[in-house]
């Protein structure tokens, strides 16, 4: 476990669920800092399609939780032009696949600014948007794009797997003076886990965790599969096998340190990363695991994600195309 | 516009009965503006449609059956049950998709109208949006574009009031949508879309003016939705009194009285009709209801015309599972890619 899990646990914390942890890191965030608001569509009376927002607009009112029209170039734009110009926006991307409409705001200002103007502009802006299959959304609300975003140079991204790292991660990212992109995959909002209740608490950018201890092989798993993961793992140590989570938390930056310093343990290793197979999140970790430690390794790394394919809406379909606990036991199985 | 209403109803209620997965859009209280727009077109003119595409489906002639198997995620839908609600589509009859994006289906008749123009066809594009979809950029670029090269394109505003939870004058600065088209130069009208021979007419007009080279219209109707944004909405935002004023405005009893007080119906065939309807409706129900759901391994069709090895073995394991539990066991320790149908990328050692 590293330092700064057990830092977590030592703080006092409160059970709630992924849900409950973003909406009270924005609660705290909008409290603490005046120059922090909220944008996006129906985020105010409405409370959001997933209810994150739901109860700031009566709290902090309309200026501070801004309902937008339906304008995702715009308001990506205005955000990126209010954080280099003093204020701190934090936007709600409904679904990540949105992003299409948005991304020449991200991709050549957002991501470019700072580094093009030669460190003269800020560019504090936090975007929260949601991933992931399994509601029955279809191709176009149901994405996982994190990969393209954590590849593009400029840009932060975390992606919570637990209720405690969406509060600090979401505080975190906040509080940062760079973009950074929080993917909240929406199968598990209504997930519960302890939170810690500090309002200082944050969790660093670029600081994974390790969830559960193992000596067999390592799981670096991401969002959902990260309590999948979990329970995949308990359910094979009745077969003696003992396996390691890591939720790296932050995709970029990447704890390479805490995931090589596992697999130099074990020798072993599953990455599970619900975006699709191909150029991806996983080969990623994997170059970085094999640039560090190819000569620990005692097995071919394996990957579980989604095959190349979009989001099927008719659920046999989702079901097959969606990667879960089974998949992740069956890539253990392959290589212990 | 019986036809939609009846569909629309039923969805809803399979919806609750959660027989229905995913997110539903209904039109009900809109059917005026699709059925009038598609009754002033030829049977083989498109549309591009949106989230809430039911209405221009049906308006448009596709089969009840076959969008409520599309609905219920079986094999036999429109889409293979690839799509569902959000995405009907059926490109040989005209319709280019419901849309899950907000404001991707005016780029789309934009383009379908460059086919037609380019090979000089007799035929029209209509792209339907939704007054909070006048917010998207896209929507803009793509009257320009067909404004620019005089394209046969029609746009037609459903303007329900409401973008989800938010009032159209908290969207747009104008006071009507239509006044957007003078930016393009181009005609744009708003009608009463309660009234279907309002909107036929101005569609109509409109469609004369594609075919005659001159462009581009911007057609915005006055509507209103009855039910929630999507089915499961608490609607904070209005209060009854206003859907009722509505309502009292319904554009099939406005209609029906209409054609009754002329002598073209009466009451007594309205009620035919009204029970034909409920009748095939209630079968494309129980059509959906009894077709099959898509095989695993369907999953991996239609990603491209010829579909790369990268998908292929995932398709093929899927189908080896399907085929028994059998063969799983065998390859188990085998030292193949593997084929137990599931989701990941290694070799077996
Ligand atoms: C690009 C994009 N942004 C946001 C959404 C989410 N969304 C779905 S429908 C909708 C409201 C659309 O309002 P309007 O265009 O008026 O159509 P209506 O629902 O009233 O028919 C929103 C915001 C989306 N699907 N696509
Ligand atoms: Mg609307």
């Amino acid at each position: 476990m590293t330092a700064q899990a057990e830092r977590e646990l030592e703080t006092e914390t409160e059970t709630m669920t992924v849900r409950e942890a973003v909406r009270q890191a924005l609660r705290e965030e909008l409290e603490r800092d005046e120059d922090v608001y909220l944008m996006g569509e129906d985020v105010g009376l409405f409370g959001g399609v997933l209810e994150v927002t739901s109860g700031l607009y009566d709290e902090f009112g309309a200026e501070r939780v801004r309902d937008t029209p339906i304008s995702e170039a715009g308001f990506m734009g205005a955000a990126t032009g209010a954080a280099a110009t003093g204020t701190r926006p934090v936007v709600e991307l409904m679904f990540s696949d949105f992003a299409g409409v948005s991304m020449e705001q991200i991709m050549n200002q957002m991501a470019k600014m700072r580094y093009m103007f030669g460190g003269k502009a800020e560019m504090p802006v936090t975007v929260r948007t949601t991933e992931g299959g399994g509601m029955g959304a279809a191709s176009q609300h149901s994405g996982t794009i994190h990969t393209w975003i954590a590849h593009f140079p400029g840009l932060k991204a975390v992606a919570p797997g637990t209720a405690a790292s969406a509060k600090g991660l979401t505080k975190a990212a906040i509080r940062s003076n760079d973009p950074v992109f929080v993917f909240e995959n929406k199968m598990i909002y209504e997930q519960e886990g302890a939170v810690p209740t500090d309002e200082e608490f944050t969790i660093p950018l670029g600081e994974a965790a390790v969830e559960r201890e193992g000596e067999d092989v390592t799981v670096v798993a991401t969002q959902r599969l990260v309590g999948e993961s979990l329970q995949t793992a308990e359910s094979l140590a009745e077969t003696g096998v003992e396996a390691e989570v890591i939720d790296p938390r932050s995709l970029y930056p990447l704890d390479t340190e805490t995931i090589v310093e596992s697999v130099r343990k074990t020798g072993r290793l599953i990455v599970a990363d619900e975006s699709p197979l191909s150029y991806g999140t996983h080969a990623e970790i994997i170059a970085r695991v094999q640039e560090e430690a190819f000569f620990s390794l005692d097995a071919p790394i394996q990957r579980v994600g989604t095959p190349d394919t979009h989001m099927p809406f008719s659920t046999p379909l989702e079901q097959e195309v969606l990667p879960d606990g089974d998949d992740v036991r069956e890539a253990i199985e392959r290589v212990t | 516009m019986l036809t939609i209403r009846a569909f629309d109803t039923e969805a809803g209620d399979r919806f609750a009965d959660g027989e229905i997965p995913g997110f539903v859009h209904l039109y009900i209280g809109e059917e005026a503006v699709g059925v009038g727009t598609c009754a002033a077109l030829e049977d083989d003119d498109y549309i591009a449609s949106t989230h809430r595409g039911h209405g221009h489906c049906i308006a448009k002639g596709l089969d009840p059956k076959y969008m409520m198997a599309e609905l219920y995620g079986r094999a036999e839908g429109y889409c293979n049950g690839k799509g569902g609600s959000m995405h009907i589509a059926d490109v040989d009859a005209g319709m280019l998709g419901a849309n899950g994006i907000v404001g991707a289906g005016p780029p789309m008749a934009t383009g379908a109208a460059l086919s037609i123009d380019y090979q000089d066809r007799d035929q029209v594009a209509v792209g339907f949006l939704g007054d909070g979809a006048v917010a998207q950029g896209q929507v803009h670029e793509a009257i320009n574009l067909a404004a620019t090269w005089d394209l046969p394109a029609i746009f037609v505003v459903e303007n329900n009031h409401y973008g989800e939870g938010t009032p159209v004058e908290k969207q747009h600065n104008v006071d009507n949508l239509s006044d957007t088209a003078q930016a393009h130069d181009i005609p744009g009208l708003t009608v009463d879309g309660m009234d279907i021979t309002a909107v036929a007419e101005a569609v109509g007009e409109a469609r004369a003016r594609a075919r005659a080279g001159d462009g581009p219209t911007l057609v915005e109707a006055e509507t209103y939705r009855y039910r929630g944004h999507y089915e499961g909405d608490e609607e904070p935002y209005r209060d009854d009194d206003e859907i009722e004023r509505w309502q009292d405005r319904d554009a099939i009893d406005s209609f029906k009285r209409r054609l009754i007080d002329r002598g073209e119906l009466t009451a007594e065939e309205f009620d035919d009709l009204e029970r034909e309807v409920e009748a095939e409706i209630e079968a494309a129900v129980e059509f959906a209801q009894n077709a099959d759901p898509p095989a695993p391994h369907e999953a991996y069709d239609d990603m491209f015309a010829e579909t790369p090895p990268e998908i292929e073995r995932f398709a093929t394991a899927a189908r080896t599972t399907t085929d028994g539990g059998e063969r799983i066991e065998e390859s188990r320790s085998s030292s193949e890619p593997r084929s137990d149908g599931g989701r990941s990328g290694g070799e077996r050692r």
